[in-house]
């Protein structure tokens, strides 16, 4: 049992969501940053179906009632275990009654705590993570909250040294409605720099920069959401959805970031510059 | 494909599909769902979203053999309870011009179907009012609109799965749970289902 002393700004149980609810209205949810979330449940010998904390911006404090291992991947806010530093992206021993902290990281957004055995809450659609757009699952980590562990299945790995993500502008294939803009937004959106705004969040990147402008006014009829979707509201200015993205929307959707480049839109901070590009490999229509 | 209007890739692992009749959606998700290994199937007012999946092309490929209405089995048949005290109950009887008791009778005279779920988790859209009783949405909506709520918004019938804010025309309220996520359909009223209203 983990007995939270401080959740910090934002702190949320996430595994892998729960695709496959969205013709219910049910968003996917689950962890924003990937292949930090995969990382660090490998590092502590988990499924890569367990939970873990998602946790914004540092300020986390914690205690556990039972020794057990634990890897902090993501943004690195400096891990301190019984008042000693502890490495970021490594399997740590947490001892029992001493207190694990999280500081805020000097870079990027999100950092994932994975804790052998994994955050045992309860399922709801065969998922433990939040989604913050429709509340489904646990709610959200609060300061005192008592959180289950489960029981750690394997022994945790000493090294795994991932190939490094690829960095840089957010791959973008148009459509489905790239045919409601003006030719020129799409030139628009892969040669100018848009900068991330306070309201991004777990549903979606909020950018401003240069206006995307429509070809056809009117009203879409709502539609399916893709994970990456770009979608452009009537105020022009780009939003790439993502995890707790609503399952249907009514705004045209430009183009689709590729998944694996999202990971880098969980760690971007409001001010944050990002680019999109064409993604050339991309298949042809 | 005569059946298909339109099909577009929506990034490169998902299509969106419009089918030429609008009132198709339901049963192609319905169909593509037991043909095709995907994330999500998602139905919506003129799309059907297959997202997830790994072969785009063969969903492509696939689509020329759907016809309309071979999905075997209709929707079941759910039957809600009202209790027809709405707010808008007056307003929507002075819209179509009829005595509250006769907006009564004819809502409950419609076999609904639902076409798809969004705004909220086991929100359905239902069809089947005509469109000359369609009904526009309130200028200003509601912060709250209480959960069970039956209300009307163009010529989409809806019911509240859980309270939130709102701008359909409300009729009454039900006390039937639309959404639990225990259960198995966690929604009530999952694209497909066909709905008719009673007095409660």
């Amino acid at each position: 049992m983990i007995t939270v002393r401080g959740a910090g700004p934002l702190t949320t149980v996430q595994d892998r969501g729960r695709p496959g609810h969205a013709h219910l209205g049910v968003p996917r949810a689950g962890a924003l940053d990937r292949p930090a979330a995969e990382l660090a449940q490998r590092l502590v010998g988990n499924d890569p179906d367990a939970a873990l904390l998602e946790i914004v911006m540092g300020g986390f404090a914690a205690t556990t009632s039972s020794g057990c291992w634990v890897a902090v991947t993501g943004a690195a806010g400096s891990l301190r275990i019984g008042g000693v530093a502890g490495a970021h992206g490594e399997a740590v021993w947490w001892p029992a009654g001493a207190e694990l902290s999280i500081a805020t990281p000097a870079g990027g957004m999100r950092s994932c705590l994975a804790v052998a055995g994994g955050i045992d809450v309860e399922q709801v659609l065969g998922s433990r993570s939040t989604d913050t757009l429709a509340w489904v699952g646990p709610p959200v980590v609060r300061d005192g909250d008592r959180l289950p562990v489960g029981a750690a299945t394997a022994t945790p790995r000493p090294l795994d040294v991932p190939p490094p993500a690829r960095r840089g502008p957010l791959r973008v294939t148009p459509g489905p409605r790239d045919d409601w803009f003006d030719p020129a937004a799409w030139q628009t959106l892969s040669r100018s720099a848009y900068v991330v705004t306070t309201e991004s969040n777990r549903i979606g990147l909020r950018l401003d920069g240069p206006e995307l402008p429509r070809a056809r006014t009117g009203e879409l009829a709502s539609e399916g959401m893709v994970l990456g979707a770009v979608q452009v509201p009537p105020d022009g200015r780009p939003v790439v959805f993502l995890a707790d993205h609503p399952p249907t929307g009514g705004y045209p959707v430009i183009g689709v970031v590729r998944t694996e480049d999202l990971w880098q839109c969980a760690q971007l901070r409001p001010g944050d510059e990002v680019r999109f590009t064409p993604d050339r490999a991309a298949a042809t229509r | 494909m005569p059946f298909i209007s339109r099909i577009v890739l929506a990034g490169r692992r998902a299509v969106l599909v419009e089918p030429a009749d609008p009132d198709t959606c339901a049963d192609l998700a319905a169909w593509l769902r037991s043909r095709v290994v995907a994330g999500d199937v998602v139905p919506a007012a003129e799309t059907v979203l297959v997202d997830g999946v790994d072969d785009v092309a063969a969903v492509v490929a696939l689509l020329d053999d759907w016809r309309p209405g071979e999905v075997a089995d209709a929707g079941e048949l759910v039957e809600v309870p009202v209790t027809y005290d709405g707010p808008d109950l007056d307003d929507v009887a002075a819209r179509w011009d009829m005595t509250t008791d006769e907006v009564v009778a004819r809502h409950t005279s419609i076999e609904f179907v639902s076409r798809f779920c969004g705004f909220a988790p086991g929100f359905a859209y239902l069809s089947g009012l005509p469109d000359e009783l369609a009904v526009s949405r309130l200028d200003t909506p509601r912060t709250s609109v209480p959960v069970g709520s039956v209300g009307l918004a163009g010529a989409w019938c809806g019911v509240y799965p859980t309270a939130s804010p709102g701008g359909w025309r409300l009729l009454g309220r039900t006390k039937t749970t639309l959404w639990d996520a225990t259960r198995e359909p966690p929604a009530l009223l999952a694209p497909g289902i066909r709905v008719r209203f009673l007095p409660a």
